[in-house]
């Protein structure tokens, strides 16, 4: 092996090793490693990687990597704007391209957090502001954000000197925006709905039911409104997440109870996390509409992909650790679940078999329970004689440990030599110390995953772990995800 | 009875975390008739021993044992809604007493007793030929012929200063069926604890960061590398030609480690020869505590507290590691009574000398017992 192509492989390596810990780590508490520990790791990986591949650093933009780290490349690139010269002509532009397609996907709060972190970071040169207008001009509503997102739209304009002014010019004037935010007080009224609606919460029950929940509840509170009538009523003005949060509050979970949230409309990752999150009763009683959900949100999720993989085994993880932590809770069994619907879609119809590591048989009643016997469930699915066999896990085998590991080998090496059996391991958890995610197997592919919904992709990005891909493969693999996601931005008319 | 019985508790793969190696025993089914609750103590207890001189513990939980054989929610465990009210200060608790089986009903036989976790264990070492020289050669001081070895005194630590035990239990995965656990740290065995319920296991698993734990145990939590796992291996596979050989090699891997720790890790505990002592009757339940040999040759010895049911099956145990210091204490205190605490024939036992037997009891802290 040539020198080139040696440290080809060690940087393939490497970007592969970024991406899995973007996708995975969102610097909180795992349920084997602390916050700092996770942020610590994090922060280096992210260093390393800008330095020395700045250009996969910014393209990993373009790949499922989670909202955390999406901020944080965003934020990293800005900071070292002056860096990114010494990779080429284009590669500001290129940058500017891709912050700009990811900040539409991110949600509003992070992008306001990250303007704060560029402003405690002394940030302000020309083309972060031009990058910032831009954001903010696409934004549908700057009255919304102004009651919504006080401080960072606050922060935003008097940091950026920005314009408060959107492109379809729709939100309220100017002035009245100005006056809002900086001198309140001033305008004994606003012409924007929104505004005025703000300005009458405080000393006027109706109003705050036209505010956004978050801010309305402060008002409740102050008002001495009782909780459940709020939540009530508030209904309406609630996000998705906010109304499936709250439904309990409003007894909208009972036995017949009229008002629920649409679960047919809710991702495949957050319908199974909220199906773990009811008590064992609730799961039974409620178990035709949470499966026909699940099933309906994994068949969206597939695609085009729906039915094409075959035979299928899965072998997912609900042992006590799959419980994550208090920040991630029961994020691994989550996905796990997530997962199973996923793989039942992609799989050839009536041909999908799933061995849990406690041994339960339905999914639904899953709980983070026992030790991982992953060894002896590899066996089990393997029987099944699956074209494909899928392993959702936080690679920590431990009854008894490395058996899992064992076994994926000898079959490789001695069962399955014509290899007839594709084998993925994802992961949902990213180890620290290793700056990666735990391995079960050196010859078994592992990804980082986030949202079951990515599985169909990262089992691709999986294929490439395998140590034998060298960087110019990567790299196309790269572009070829960059321009499909640049194209949805641009050419799909999202400015 | 000389030895521990383990049988019907089948040891399954260790989890290691940093230096602790946990090792997991599984019951297929529980012990019948028995189960052990928590009780927590919010409160000191204080006894005055004499006008200024007073006794005061503080005792972080005490077990239940109930023989009465019904299946009952877990004692002292509900969740209460009333605000602690800071430490109270109650009368000193007994080591073991015996609890009515219901609140407030009198009479009836007695079905439930409470004890402090070690407490059995530790005061029979402490106990260890307590009363002094039996006969007054005058090497002895007039104290230790009047009042023996009292007061004495052995140092524990508590199981959370114990570098890397709380990360260990907590992220510890509970087996179905699991009744016990054996502690090592840096791969010496640190505890041993069986409960005869797999409820009652998860209950008082926490409880295990607050048990005493002897100095070497400390030490080594400090100073201890992490200890590798001892990871299953098929080997180059030569013979695995179908699945089913492979399920068997997975199989006999497990086997292997079962074997190889019974009489490698655990032969210490497994394999030494124990004085049992009991000290309370439960229908047909024994409690018992026991004392190791004091040989200075072997490795770790362990004090500890048994209830075994009628053939001898240990229903419940919790063992304490004595660190080398105190086998040595223990050791010359058996050899000074065997020797009915004549310096020089100890010494001719011993094979050294009378002022080297001198110097040890001065070491060993009795040094108030001679003139």
């Amino acid at each position: 092996m040539t020198e080139e192509t040696c440290s080809d492989l060690i940087a393939a390596e490497d970007v592969l090793l970024f991406v899995n810990a973007a996708v995975t780590s969102t610097g909180q508490r795992e349920f084997r490693s602390e916050a700092h520990r996770q942020r610590l790791s994090l922060d280096f990986l992210h260093e390393y990687v800008r330095v020395n591949y700045r250009t996969v650093y910014a393209a990993s933009l373009a790949l499922d990597i989670n909202d955390h780290n999406a901020a944080r490349i965003v934020e990293q690139l800005l900071r070292t704007a002056g860096e990114a010269g010494e990779w080429g002509q284009d590669q500001k532009r290129a940058e500017g391209r891709l912050i700009a397609a990811r900040l539409a996907l991110l949600p509003p709060q992070r992008v306001y957090r990250l303007f704060r972190a560029l402003r405690a970071a002394k940030v302000s040169n020309r083309r972060t502001r031009a990058i910032l207008r831009d954001w903010l001009a696409a934004r549908p509503d700057l009255g919304h954000d102004a009651v919504k997102y006080r401080d960072g739209l606050k922060t935003a304009a008097r940091h950026f000197h920005l314009p408060l002014k959107s492109a379809t010019g729709a939100g309220p004037a100017a002035g009245e925006l100005g006056d809002f935010l900086f001198a309140p007080g001033v305008r004994p009224r606003y012409e924007h709905g929104l505004l005025d609606a703000h300005r009458r919460a405080h000393y006027e029950q109706g109003a705050l039911y036209e505010l956004p929940f978050t801010v309305a509840e402060g008002f409740a509170a102050k008002h001495g409104v009782k909780r459940s009538a709020f939540v009530e009523r508030i209904a309406p003005r609630m996000t998705r997440h906010e109304r499936l949060r709250t439904q309990r509050e409003s007894g909208a979970d009972q036995k017949g109870a009229a008002v629920r949230t649409d679960l047919s409309v809710m991702p495949l990752t957050r319908l199974a996390l909220y199906a773990l999150s009811l008590p064992v009763e609730e799961r039974i009683r409620r178990r035709a509409e949470l499966t026909g959900a699940l099933r309906r949100a994994a068949r969206r999720a597939a695609g085009a992909y729906a039915g094409t993989w075959g035979r299928v085994a899965a072998v997912l993880d609900d042992s006590y650790s799959s419980s994550g932590s208090g920040e991630k809770r029961r994020r691994p069994l989550g996905v796990a679940l997530g997962g199973h619907f996923l793989l039942e879609a992609l799989a050839a119809p009536g041909s999908y078999g799933a061995w849990w590591t406690s041994g339960r048989t339905d999914p639904l009643l899953v709980r983070p329970h026992g030790p991982t016997p992953l060894g002896t469930r590899l066996v089990d699915a393997l029987e099944y004689a699956p074209d494909r066999l899928v392993i959702v896990s936080d690679g920590w085998d431990n009854a008894p440990p490395g058996l899992a590991g064992e076994v994926l080998r000898v079959w490789r090496t001695r069962l399955d030599r014509e290899r007839r059996t594709t084998v993925v391991h994802l992961n949902p958890v990213y180890d620290a110390d290793d700056f990666d995610v735990r391995r079960l197997a050196a010859s078994v592919p592992t990804a980082g995953i986030r949202d079951a919904e990515d599985l169909p992709a990262l089992a691709e990005i999986a294929q490439f772990a395998e140590g034998r891909t060298g960087l110019a493969e990567l790299q196309a693999y790269l572009d070829r995800r960059i321009e499909n996601f640049l194209h949805r931005y641009e050419g799909g008319g999202g400015r | 009875m000389t030895g521990l019985d383990f049988t019907r508790l089948t040891v399954c793969p260790a989890q290691v975390w940093g230096g602790v190696r946990l090792v997991p025993l599984v019951r297929e089914e529980p012990v019948p008739g028995l189960r052990l609750h928590r009780e927590v103590y919010d409160r000191f207890g204080e006894v005055l021993v004499s006008p200024g001189i007073g006794y005061v513990s503080y005792i972080p939980h005490g077990l239940v044992a109930d023989w009465s054989g019904e299946q009952s929610a877990s004692y002292g465990t509900q969740l209460d809604t009333a605000r602690p009210t800071g430490m109270a200060v109650v009368r000193h608790h007994r080591m073991v007493k015996r609890r009515p089986s219901k609140k407030g009903q009198q009479g009836g036989a007695v079905t439930r007793c409470r004890f402090l976790p070690l407490h059995l264990a530790m005061e029979g070492y402490l106990a260890l030929h307590f009363g002094g020289p039996a006969i007054a050669w005058n090497q002895w001081s007039q104290e230790a012929l009047r009042q023996g070895l009292s007061p004495r005194s052995e140092a524990a630590y508590l199981g959370l200063d114990v570098p890397g035990l709380a990360d260990a239990l907590r992220v510890f995965e509970i087996h179905p069926g699991q009744c016990g656990l054996l502690v090592y740290v840096a791969d010496a065995l640190a505890a041993a604890f069986v409960v005869p319920h797999p409820d009652d296991y998860r209950a008082l698993h926490p409880t295990l960061l607050q048990d005493m734990y002897g100095e070497l145990i400390h030490q080594y939590g400090h100073f201890g590398a992490p200890v590798p796992d001892f990871e299953a291996r098929l080997g180059d596979g030569r013979h695995i030609g179908t699945l089913a050989d492979l399920r068997a090699a997975a199989r006999a891997q497990e086997l292997a480690w079962r074997e190889s720790h019974d009489s490698v890790m655990a032969r210490e505990l497994l394999g030494t020869s124990y004085s049992f002592e009991r000290v309370y009757r439960m229908a047909s339940f024994d409690m018992y505590r026991f004392l190791p040999p004091f040989r200075l040759d072997s490795g770790g010895q362990h004090i500890g507290e048994l209830i075994t049911d009628h053939k001898g099956r240990t229903a419940y145990l919790k063992t304490f590691r004595l660190a080398p210091a105190q086998i040595r204490r223990g050791h010359l205190l058996n050899s000074l009574a065997d020797n009915d605490w004549h310096l020089r024939r100890t010494a001719e036992q011993l094979g050294t000398t009378p002022e080297e037997i001198v110097r040890r009891i001065r070491a060993a802290g009795f040094g108030a017992l001679l003139k």
